[in-house]
C-alpha cells in the first residue's frame, strides 16, 4: 500500500495557502450535479454538510439518532482552543501548534497540526457569527479559561456545555440547508457498508432504523464523520450508540486504519459504582483549573476526607509535576492516578478513586464564582453520586474517552480509498499519541468548515458527475446482499448470551490488558481471548426480534460484532509499537522515574494497518514522521 | 430493591398499543432509571421476549434523546433531570410505576416508548439560525455583547429538544421549545437582522406541525430538564406580535447590468 500524505512543499506557514491556490475549482453551475454523502452529523459532519450545501453541492447526510442535534459532540463540556491571544499571555498560532505536537508526544504530522492551529481563529469567528453564546467578560468581549497541557489561557467555552452550543450552531446551519434543499437529511439511518467501484468510493448501504429497509445510496464522494470508537472498551464517556461500524467497514474495503492503539484515558471521570453500569460520566478537565487532586499519604486510609489533615494529604500532581501541576496532560494525570491507587492510596469503594477538591478554590473565590464556572458539572456530579461537591471533594478516576487513532488520511483528509474522506474523531487526525483538552472540537470544526470544502472541490473537479454509476450496479447489489446476510445470520444464531454480555467481556479484556498500561504478555493473551470471544459470539449470541422493524438489539449486535474485530487490531497495534508514547504506555519501555520512553529511531512513524482478508494477518504500513519545527525531545511537564 | 412497572408496548406506528406489567428484581438505588430498564431488557431477551424500545444515547442529560412519562410526569419525579440522569434512590422499594411515551398529535409513537420528534427539526429549519455562510464571519471580538444578555441567551440556548414540554402541556404546545430558540437568537446582536422573519416563520411552522396553542398552564416549565423559563414564551409572543405588525419582506433582487 502506498501512503502519500500529499503534504504541500514550502515553509510550514505557507503550505495551506499554497495548496489552496493550487487546487482545482468546480464551476459553480456544476456543483449541484455532484452528489456527496456525509455520514455523521456531529461537529465534523454537521459543519461539513452545511458548508458543502452552502456551496451548492447536492448533499445527503446520515445519522443514527432521531435528529442531527443529538450527535455525541453535544456532550463536550469544557471548551474549544483557539490561538486568538485575547488574554495577551503570549499565545500564537506557533505556540498552539507547538503545544499540540508536544502534547501528542511527537506522533502527529506537523503540517496538519500547523494548519489546525491556523484555522482555530476562524472557527471562533464563525461560531460567534452564528450566535453561539460563548462566555463573556463584563466588557462584552469573549472570556477564556486554561486547559491541560498549556500554560496560556486559550480555551473558549459556553458554561459547561461548549460542545452542545457548537453543535447546535452547526446543526442550525445544517437545517438551514435542509430547508434550502441542498442537503437531504436521513436521521435514524445507519451506514452498514461502503461501496467501492473501480477503486473509488461511490456510495454506501444504509439501514433505515425505523422500517428496517436496506437502502443503497450512490454518490461522487463519501465523507465519514462518524466519531470515535471508545466503546470498544464497553465502559467509556462516549454515548451508548457510538460505534466503529462505518470506519471498520471502510477498513475492510481498503482504507488504512492508523494507530488504533492510541486511545485516550481521561483522568477526571466519575468512578464505576457497580457492574450494572452502562457508561461513565466525564467531569470536565476544566475543573482542574480550580480543583486540587489528592490522595491520603497513608495506605488504606478510610477516614472521611474532612478528617485528613493537610499534612497527611499528597497533592501528587503538584508534587510530581510542579510546572504544570493539576493541569498536566491527560495521559500523565491518568497514569499518576492509577499509580497512587495501585499503591493502595486510592479512595472510595474498591480504592479506585482520587479526590478532586474545591475547598481551597471556594475559600479563595467564593461559592458564587465556582457556581458560575462549574455549576452544571457540580449538579451533574450530585445527581449521579448523591454527594454534594461543594461540601465533600469529588471522587474521580480515569476512564476511556477519545480515540486518537482512526482511518488514515492525507493532508486533504482523503483516506487510502480515492473519494473517501474522513473527518473529526473518525480519522487518525492531528493529536498524535495524546490529545490535549479542547482540541477535538477545534479539529472537528476545522475539518468540516474550513478544510473539506476546498479539498473535496479539488477532488470532484477531477471526476465527472455520476459517471454512469447507479444503484443497479453489481457492486451495490453485492454490498446489499452482504449486509442482509449478516443481519439474518445474527438473528438466526439464537444462542444463549445477550449482546451486552459479550460487549462487557470484551470491554473487560481491553481495559485490563490494553488500557492505561500494557505489556507484551498481557497483549498476547488478550489477542487470543478476543479471538475466542469472537468465535463464541457468532455461535452463541442471542438477538431477538425481526429485521423489518425498530430493533435496537439487532443494531447493537452489528456494532459489537465490529468491535470484536477492532479490539484485536488495537491489541495488535499496541503489541507492535515497542515503545511508550503518550497514551500508549508499554511497561517494558519507561524511564527510571516511570515516564513514557519513546523510541524515535524505530517508531517515529504512523502505523497504518491494511486489511488483508478474513483469515490473514493485516499488514502494518508505515508513514515516517519528520519533525522540522518542533524538535524531538522527551516531554517534560516538571 | 424491586419495582413493578407497567410499560406501554406498541409494535409500530400502525399497531394499537397496551400497558404490560413487569416486575424487576435485584436492582439497586445507585442505578439510573435507564440502567434499571437495561436489566429488565436483558431479562426479557433471556425469556425470548421483545425488549422495551426507548430512545437514549448520551445518558448524561445533554443529547435530548431520552424521555418518557413516569406516573404521568415527563422525565419522572426529580426536577431539572432527564430520565437518563434519574437514579433509583428517588424511588421506594416495591413501588409501582407507569411508563408511557410522550403523547402528542405532532409526536406519533414509533414503537413502545419511542416517538417521532422530527417536527422539532422542521421548526428549527423554518428559521432557527443566523443566515451566514461559512467563511464570511467578522473577527469575533469586533462586536461586544453585554454579559447579562449573553447569559440570558445561554439560558435559553440550553434547551436539549427532548420534547418533555410538549408532553406535559395539556394542549401539546411546542411553545417553550420554539420560544427558547427565538429568545436565544433575539437576545444577541448576531440574531438581530433576521429577528422578525425568524419569529414569523418559526411560529407558523409550529402551527403547521399541529402543536396546540399556549394557554399559560406552565406545565412545560415545571418538567423542563434544562430549566427553560416561561418568560421565553412572553418574549416569543412579543417578537411575534411586533413582527406581524412591522415586518416587510425585502424587495427581490434584480439582475445587474
Ligand atoms: C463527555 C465528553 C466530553 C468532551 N469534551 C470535550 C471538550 O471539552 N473539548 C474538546 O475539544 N473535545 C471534547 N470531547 C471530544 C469531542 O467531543 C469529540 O471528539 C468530538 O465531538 C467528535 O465529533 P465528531 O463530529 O467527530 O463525532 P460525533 O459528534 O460523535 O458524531 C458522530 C456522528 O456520526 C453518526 N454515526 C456514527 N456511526 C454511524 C453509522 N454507522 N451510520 C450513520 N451515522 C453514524 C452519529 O449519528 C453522529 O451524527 C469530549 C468528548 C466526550 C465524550
Ligand atoms: S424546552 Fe425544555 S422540555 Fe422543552 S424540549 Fe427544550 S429542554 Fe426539553
Ligand atoms: S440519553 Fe441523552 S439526554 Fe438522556
Amino acid at each position: 500500500m502506498k501512503l502519500d500524505a500529499r503534504i504541500p512543499a514550502g515553509p510550514i506557514e505557507q503550505k495551506w495557502d499554497k495548496l489552496k491556490f493550487d487546487m482545482k475549482l468546480v464551476n459553480p453551475a456544476n456543483k449541484r450535479k455532484y452528489k456527496v454523502i456525509v455520514v455523521g452529523t456531529g461537529l465534523a459532519g454537521g459543519s461539513a454538510a452545511a458548508s458543502l450545501g452552502e456551496l451548492s453541492y447536492n448533499v445527503e447526510a446520515f445519522c443514527y439518532q432521531d435528529s442531527p442535534r443529538r450527535a455525541h459532540s453535544i456532550a463536550a463540556q469544557g471548551g474549544i482552543n483557539a490561538a486568538k491571544n485575547y488574554q495577551n499571555d503570549n499565545d500564537s498560532v506557533f505556540r498552539l501548534f507547538y503545544d499540540t505536537v508536544k502534547g501528542g508526544d511527537f506522533r502527529s504530522r506537523e503540517a496538519n497540526v500547523y494548519r489546525l492551529a491556523q484555522l482555530s481563529v476562524n472557527i471562533i469567528d464563525q461560531c460567534v457569527a452564528q450566535g453561539v453564546p460563548f462566555a463573556r467578560e463584563y466588557g462584552g468581549l469573549l472570556a477564556n479559561r486554561s486547559f491541560g497541557g498549556a500554560q496560556v489561557s486559550r480555551t473558549f467555552y459556553a458554561r459547561g456545555q461548549t460542545g452542545q452550543q457548537l453543535l447546535l450552531g452547526a446543526y442550525q446551519a445544517l437545517e438551514r440547508q435542509v430547508k434550502a434543499g441542498t442537503v437531504k437529511m436521513f436521521p435514524r439511518h445507519e451506514m452498514l457498508e461502503l461501496v467501492v467501484i473501480d477503486g473509488r468510493a461511490r456510495g454506501i448501504i444504509a439501514r433505515d432504523l425505523v422500517s428496517g429497509e436496506i437502502e443503497p445510496h450512490v454518490a461522487d464522494a463519501v465523507i465519514l464523520a462518524t466519531g470515535g470508537y471508545g466503546n470498544v472498551f464497553y465502559l467509556s464517556t462516549n454515548a451508548k450508540g457510538c460505534n466503529t461500524t462505518a470506519i471498520w467497514r471502510a477498513y475492510k474495503k481498503g482504507a488504512a486504519f492508523a494507530n488504533p492503539c492510541f486511545t485516550q484515558i481521561h483522568p477526571t471521570c466519575i468512578p464505576v459504582s457497580g457492574d450494572y453500569q452502562s457508561k461513565l460520566t466525564l467531569m470536565s478537565e476544566s475543573l482542574r483549573n480550580d480543583g486540587r487532586i489528592w490522595v491520603p499519604k497513608k495506605k488504606e486510609d478510610t477516614r472521611p476526607p474532612s478528617q485528613i489533615p493537610e499534612e497527611e494529604r499528597d497533592y501528587y500532581l503538584e508534587r510530581m509535576y510542579p510546572a504544570f501541576g493539576n493541569l498536566s496532560p491527560r495521559d500523565i494525570a491518568s497514569r499518576a492516578a492509577k499509580r497512587v491507587c495501585d499503591e493502595g492510596r486510592g479512595v472510595g469503594p474498591g480504592g479506585r478513586g482520587v479526590y478532586l477538591d474545591f475547598a481551597d478554590a471556594i475559600r479563595r473565590l467564593g461559592r458564587q464564582t465556582i457556581t458560575e464556572r462549574y455549576g452544571n458539572l457540580f449538579e451533574m456530579y450530585e445527581r449521579i453520586t448523591g454527594e454534594d461537591p461543594y461540601r465533600v471533594p469529588m471522587r474521580i478516576f480515569p476512564a476511556v474517552h477519545y480515540a486518537m487513532g482512526g482511518l488514515w488520511v492525507d493532508y486533504h483528509l482523503m483516506s487510502t480509498i480515492p473519494g473517501l474522506f474522513v473527518l473529526g474523531e473518525a480519522n487518525f487526525s492531528d493529536h498524535g499519541a495524546n490529545r490535549l483538552g479542547a482540541s477535538a472540537l477545534m479539529q472537528g470544526l476545522a475539518d468540516g468548515y474550513f478544510v473539506i470544502p476546498y479539498t473535496l472541490g479539488n477532488f470532484l473537479a477531477g471526476v465527472k458527475p455520476g459517471d454512469g454509476i447507479t444503484a443497479d450496479h453489481a457492486e451495490f447489489a453485492a454490498a446489499r446482499r452482504a449486509v442482509e446476510e449478516r443481519l439474518r445470520r445474527l438473528l438466526a444464531i439464537q444462542g444463549k448470551r445477550t449482546v451486552d454480555s459479550f460487549h462487557r467481556e470484551l470491554g473487560h479484556i481491553m481495559w485490563e490488558d490494553c488500557g492505561m498500561s500494557r505489556h507484551r504478555k498481557g497483549l498476547e493473551s488478550a489477542l487470543g481471548r478476543i479471538r475466542a470471544l469472537r468465535g463464541e459470539y457468532w455461535q452463541n449470541v442471542k438477538v431477538v426480534g425481526e429485521e423489518a422493524e425498530i430493533n435496537q438489539a439487532l443494531e447493537k449486535a452489528g456494532r459489537v460484532a465490529d468491535f470484536l474485530e477492532l479490539g484485536e487490531l488495537i491489541c495488535r497495534d499496541a503489541l507492535e509499537r515497542k515503545e511508550s508514547c503518550g497514551a500508549h504506555f508499554r511497561e517494558e519501555y519507561q524511564t527510571p522515574d516511570g515516564e513514557a520512553l519513546r523510541n524515535d529511531a524505530q517508531f517515529a512513524h504512523v502505523a497504518a494497518w491494511e486489511y488483508a482478508g478474513e483469515n490473514a494477518s493485516p499488514i502494518r504500513n508505515i508513514e515516517p514522521l519528520e519533525f522540522e519545527y518542533v524538535h524531538l525531545a522527551q516531554r517534560s511537564y516538571k | 430493591m424491586k419495582l413493578i412497572l407497567h410499560i406501554w408496548r406498541q409494535k409500530d406506528r400502525q399497531s394499537p398499543g397496551k400497558m404490560v406489567r413487569y416486575e424487576v428484581q435485584n436492582v439497586n438505588e445507585h442505578m439510573s432509571f435507564l440502567e434499571m430498564l437495561d436489566v429488565l431488557n436483558e431479562d426479557l431477551i433471556a425469556r425470548n421476549q421483545d425488549p422495551v424500545a426507548f430512545d437514549h444515547d448520551c445518558r448524561e442529560g445533554i443529547c435530548g434523546s431520552c424521555g418518557f412519562m413516569i406516573n404521568g410526569v415527563a422525565h419522572g419525579p426529580q426536577r431539572g433531570t432527564t430520565v437518563c440522569q434519574l437514579h433509583l434512590r428517588h424511588f421506594k422499594d416495591g413501588q409501582e410505576l407507569w411508563l408511557e411515551p410522550w403523547r402528542a398529535r405532532a409526536f406519533p409513537v414509533l414503537k413502545d416508548l419511542i416517538v417521532d420528534r422530527s417536527a422539532f427539526d422542521r421548526i428549527i429549519a423554518a428559521g432557527g439560525y443566523v443566515s451566514i455562510n461559512t467563511g464570511g464571519a467578522p473577527e469575533a471580538n469586533s462586536l461586544p455583547v453585554e454579559k447579562t444578555k449573553a447569559d440570558l441567551a445561554m439560558d435559553a440556548a440550553q434547551c436539549i429538544g427532548c420534547g418533555a414540554c410538549v408532553a406535559a402541556c395539556p394542549n401539546a404546545s411546542a411553545s417553550l421549545f420554539t420560544a427558547a430558540k427565538i429568545s436565544h437568537l433575539a437576545l444577541l446582536p448576531q440574531g438581530e437582522a433576521e429577528r422578525e422573519r425568524r419569529a414569523l416563520n418559526m411560529v407558523a411552522q409550529m402551527q403547521a406541525e399541529l402543536f396546540g396553542a399556549c394557554t399559560n398552564h406552565g406545565e412545560c416549565e415545571a418538567v423542563c430538564p434544562k430549566g427553560i423559563k416561561l418568560e421565553n414564551i412572553a418574549r416569543m409572543n412579543r417578537e411575534f406580535v411586533q413582527a406581524a405588525c412591522l415586518h416587510r419582506e425585502p424587495a427581490r433582487e434584480t439582475g445587474g447590468a
